[in-house]
């Protein structure tokens, strides 16, 4: 036992002998927690997961011997968690619409019975090691949860519970380690959050995730395991980015962690994704989903430690062989946390205020992603996607381009496209992606080989078009070729009928690889022909306002993934419209011939 | 403890107060200042441990000797008595009454820096207010329990604006029902009577709570105001069912006072001298709006910050837009053309608009209307752009129909009376005016049913045709005039 020194904002300051750093804490009569953040002497520094009003020194202080770990097992599916994994749902029963402090709650239900199915290939005296799955249990209608023995344990398998009904707390199995102890197995475990979870052996990412948005997987692919970021100023459409990867991505898990963002955020994933269709599975989204929330007016502290319990809970599930997607909205505001608690600590700011130690924090949490072998022989993945917001739009400051550094796919979202509607507002001038190359393997061989080829040829027409956008702007239009101006009007087809996407709109919310590529090539076709007949000296503006071209823009909310043959019928339509034109215009020239 | 007196001043700094050798103070507790002529102080313990504590003084420490100074510790948190006799009152920062009547005595009181709402209790909102405003409702329509603050200048009629949104916030098929809270921090005396006025004129004065501090008045009482004014509104929100609009005026002047006890206390600053906590210290105010499960009524916030030299990418509006549900961006070059009000569209944006518009709440169009008059209106800014570098002569065909959609969008639409209260069917039809001086191809967010249903193209353009004299073999270049039927025709 010791006690409370000094009270600075989050930052408490306790006399506390033997206390290691990064044990859990916890002080005063509330029975606040916290964690050790520094020791000095026979003091340390303990940063509290709540606030701090009201606390006096000269209160208690215990050491709880432990560091900040979360509760691994079924149950977490549908759940919303705050920052350091209590259940917001629970509480808001035991403590009404806000949230009380010092509440202690388990993580998963104690009373919720689980029916559990024994591994049927363990034998009782084999070995197993860590991550061995010993049985399973069905989480929800769709998702499995295979039950593992804790990566830190391993021995002889001594009892193996029978198939029944289990609650999380009843021991299903013992096993014997090699010095003799005896250790009960339950349906969860227990893992701390800041050390990652081991596995066999990295592999290479090969399979990209697919988000059903065509700016995404179509231009800039990201791949299951792999790293991303969605950098933007305020407004230009993050949150709505996040929120469509969460619903349409093609992943067993989704783990949507509000870190530091809009409560009202988090109750639209918590209302709508129940009532929304997952298109892989066909059932309700919100059984493969769950939340960590630690809304913007939570305490800081568990801010920051946030990140860590999204992440630890995502390679929980990869370890049971699932492809993993965590999207944490937003990076930025687990930096600010950081920098917050930095500063109450009187440590040296480097850039804009954050600690010498920001780009080492982050990239140790985006390494954390990843294709694996796990433990038990399976594959599984952790994709990781941190929505950036820089002050003022500004990508050169300290969060944003130490993450960009980092990750291999970046959706730089632009205030210039949001400004002009134009969802979703990734620029593709700054965006990139690094696994374009593997991505193109898998399209080549599951959609369509000229996929790559399409692709290039669409960002090389708006390169091209933003060129000519500036001459405009100097000199005017008239200062263009017939054919520049058509590369203008062909850009803006391209974004129109591909680049933009209506999350709101039902059609178009969700594009299938096969639907994306047909829009792409449709558009593209619609382009080559045009520029084809311009040698016949049709005008632009005649092809510009064909109603072929208003149907091009529209067709994406017309015809749904289903319903790819009719989008494959606009092929015919192109070409009887071009050699319409081109039969009308030959003869216009024969007879001035 | 709360009875003893302590003179153990061992400094005072701008408004701060360095104690020394007081044991177990807890922090946040309230503090009573008495200087050597007798006038008390209200202030606040901000750090506190077994040799020093730090007192924030909110009428700062001007005038003060450390020698005469006794301090009282309330050992309580600022609380505010709450009742229903707070409508049609007057108060200060710290809920003290302003308009010379007496103080609310209540049984109930609550620690003003309330507790976080729990993200799972939270409804969230959808229900469409009608503000009478065409680019409010039609743009960036407000719900009730959202924030959207107006992001203004000096010198713009932000005032104006938050107090015609007062005036004529409504939901579609309800009387009006909402109550105000008032919060205003550093305003002038003509600003704060102007709103006086205003809500008396209006006859909502006696369903509205107001506190207020003045230019004049202590500006460390700033930092407390809008956590006593939101507690006050959260009573009447979620205690007594009424619906609540907040109107928080000027944000900016909260930062200020902000920056200048961080500073004061050496915290480190990250972007123009501002502490790196602005954020969550600003969502903990802003956070407060919003709607609960099972609870009648709600809290709409609308904020109001000056932009320092109209940049919005200074800190306070910067991080106030990543936390607020959208903002309606207020411009220099509109309000000097004399347009009011003076809303410059394309930043301005409400994110909860697209749950509370449509067939159910507004008009079936509304939301495709939106997204139509927001691109169209930035194509139209990029012709009138163009047009400056080359002039209008120069200008293709089209790009002119654009330009004159931009003057007519400005001028018809943007700009609307101080007292004019559009119906949101009004502003849609408006919108269907300006759009159909657009030929139909270019409108690609709406559907054709839309076209055939509210666009006038044919019409438009005739008329355009006879007003310029054209006959129609000068009209020939339209060889191929768009056809909505031939468009919607599914092959």
């Amino acid at each position: 036992m010791g006690n409370i020194v000094q009270i600075n904002g989050p930052i408490v300051t306790v006399r506390l002998q033997g206390v290691h750093n990064g044990e859990q804490v916890r002080v005063g009569r509330l029975g606040l927690v916290g964690e050790v953040i520094s020791l000095d002497g026979n003091q340390a520094q303990v940063q509290v997961y709540e606030s701090t009003e009201s606390l006096s020194p000269g209160e208690s202080a215990q050491a709880l011997g432990h560091p900040l770990s979360v509760e691994l097992g079924p149950g977490l599916l549908g759940q919303i968690f705050d920052g350091v994994q209590r259940p917001l749902k629970a509480i808001r029963l035991q403590s009404g619409d806000q949230i009380a402090r010092g509440l202690e709650l388990p993580a998963l239900d104690r009373e919720q019975v689980w029916q559990f199915e024994p591994a049927s290939a363990l034998d009782i005296g084999t070995h197993v090691g860590g991550g061995t799955i010993i049985g399973t249990v069905q989480e929800t209608e769709t998702v499995v949860h295979r039950i593992l023995v804790p990566p830190a344990q391993s021995g002889e398998l001594l009892e193996h519970a029978p198939a029944g009904d289990y609650t999380v707390d009843q021991v299903i199995a013992r096993i014997r380690n090699s010095i003799g102890h005896v250790h009960k197995l339950k349906l969860f475990h227990r893992w701390p959050v800041r050390r990652p979870r081991p596995y066999r052996a990295r592999d290479h990412a090969a399979v990209p995730l697919m988000t059903g948005q065509r700016i995404l997987d179509t231009f800039f692919p990201l791949l299951k395991g792999g790293t991303g970021a969605v950098p933007g100023p305020f407004g230009a459409g993050k949150t709505i980015v996040q929120q469509q990867i969460a619903r349409w991505a093609n992943a067993d898990i989704v783990l949507y962690v509000g870190c530091g963002e809009r409560g009202n955020e988090l109750v639209e994933v918590l209302e709508s994704f129940p009532k929304l269709t997952d298109p892989h599975s066909g059932r309700s989204l919100m059984e493969r989903t769950l939340l960590v929330a630690n809304t913007s007016n939570m305490p800081v502290v568990a801010r920051e430690a946030s990140i860590y319990v999204g992440v630890t809970i995502a390679e929980y599930y990869r370890d049971q062989g699932y492809d993993v997607v965590m999207v944490a909205d937003s990076t930025s505001r687990w930096a600010e946390a950081l920098r917050e608690v930095a500063g109450r600590l009187g440590q040296m700011p480097v850039e804009e205020g954050y600690p010498a130690y920001l780009a080492s924090r982050l990239s140790a949490f985006y390494e954390r992603a990843g294709s694996v072998q796990t433990l038990a022989g399976n594959r599984g993945s952790v994709s990781l996607i941190g929505a950036v917001s820089p002050p003022g739009g500004d990508f050169s400051e300290p969060v944003t381009s130490h993450t960009k550094e980092m990750v291999r796919t970046f959706w730089a979202l632009t205030k210039e496209l949001a400004d002009a509607r134009h969802y979703p507002a990734v620029g593709w001038n700054d965006s990139f992606s690094g696994y374009v190359e593997t991505a193109a393997k898998w399209w080549a061989e599951h959609v369509d080989p000229a996929w790559a080829q399409r692709r290039a040829e669409a960002l090389a027409l708006l390169a091209e078009a933003d060129e000519l956008a500036r001459i405009v702007n100097l000199v005017g239009p008239e200062a263009l070729s017939p054919a520049q101006r058509w590369v203008l009007e062909g850009a803006g087809l391209l974004k129109e009928a591909v680049l933009q996407q209506s999350a709101l709109d039902k059609v178009d919310s969700y594009a299938s690889p096969r639907k994306q590529f047909i829009l792409l090539d449709l558009a593209l076709k619609i382009y080559h022909e045009g520029k084809d007949i311009l040698e016949l000296e049709v005008p632009v503006d005649h092809i510009a306002q064909l109603p072929l071209l208003a149907k091009m823009r529209r067709i994406k909310s017309v015809y749904s993934s289903d319903q790819t043959e009719e989008l494959r019928k606009l092929d015919q339509e192109i070409h009887e419209t071009f050699d319409r034109i081109r039969i009308e215009y030959a003869g216009v020239k024969e007879q001035t011939a | 403890m709360k009875e003893k007196e302590y003179r153990m001043a061992t400094a005072a700094r701008g408004a701060l107060l360095f104690m020394q050798g007081i044991p177990g103070v807890p922090l946040g507790d309230r503090v009573v200042v008495r200087d050597h002529r007798g006038r008390k102080r209200n202030g606040q313990v901000i750090l506190t441990s077994d040799e020093t504590v730090l007192v924030q003084v909110f009428e700062g420490t001007d005038d003060l000797d450390l020698e005469r100074t006794w301090v009282r510790f309330l050992e309580e948190p600022f609380t505010l008595p709450l009742s229903p006799d707070m409508l049609g009152r007057v108060f200060n920062g710290v809920g003290q009454p302003k308009d010379g009547r007496p103080p609310i005595i209540s049984a109930l009181k609550r620690n003003v820096n309330g507790a976080p709402v729990n993200p799972s209790a939270r409804s969230y909102p959808r229900e469409f207010i009608q503000t009478g405003i065409s680019t409010i409702d039609g743009l960036n329509s407000l719900v009730r329990g959202q924030k959207l603050p107006i992001f203004s200048g000096s010198g713009l009629p932000h005032n104006r604006l938050a107090a015609q949104i007062v005036r004529q916030a409504k939901l579609l098929g309800e009387a009006a029902n909402f109550v105000v809270v008032f919060a205003a921090m550093g305003v002038s005396h003509t600003d704060a009577r102007f709103f006086e006025e205003d809500f008396e004129s209006s006859g909502v004065l006696g369903n509205v709570v107001m506190f207020i501090n003045l230019a004049d008045d202590p500006p460390m009482e700033r930092l407390i105001l809008p956590r006593t004014a939101l507690t006050a509104a959260e009573y009447l929100a979620f205690d007594l069912d009424r619906h609540v609009l907040a109107v928080v005026t000027d944000m900016t002047h909260y930062a200020e006072a902000l920056r200048e006890v961080a500073t004061a206390k050496g915290d480190v600053p990250a972007r123009k001298g501002y502490p790196g906590y602005l954020y969550s210290d600003l969502a903990e105010i802003y956070e407060r709006a919003g709607r609960i499960h099972d609870r009648h009524g709600s809290i709409t916030m609308v904020p109001v910050l000056s932009m320092p030299s109209d940049d919005i990418t200074h800190p306070i509006p910067d991080l106030t837009g990543y936390i607020t549900e959208g903002q309606i961006v207020l411009s220099r070059e509109l309000h000097n053309q004399g347009a009011y009000p003076p809303v410059t569209v394309p930043p301005s944006l409400s994110r909860l608009m697209k749950d509370g518009i449509g067939k159910d709440d507004t008009r079936e169009d509304h939301p495709r209307v939106a997204s139509q008059l927001y691109a169209s209106y930035a194509r139209a800014l990029e012709a009138r752009n163009l047009a400056s570098i080359i002039g209008a002569e120069e200008l293709s065909e089209r790009d002119r129909l654009y330009l004159a959609f931009a003057d007519a969008f400005e001028k018809r639409f943007v700009t609307q009376g101080e007292q004019e209260d559009r119906s949101i069917v009004e502003t849609l039809d408006l919108a269907w005016e300006l759009l159909s001086l657009l030929p139909p191809e270019t409108l690609g967010r709406v559907t054709e049913a839309d076209l055939k249903k509210y666009h006038n193209w044919e019409v438009v353009s005739a008329e355009r045709a006879n007003w310029y004299g054209r006959t129609s073999e000068d009209s020939a270049d339209e060889e191929h005039p768009a056809d909505p039927q031939a468009a919607g025709r599914v092959s």
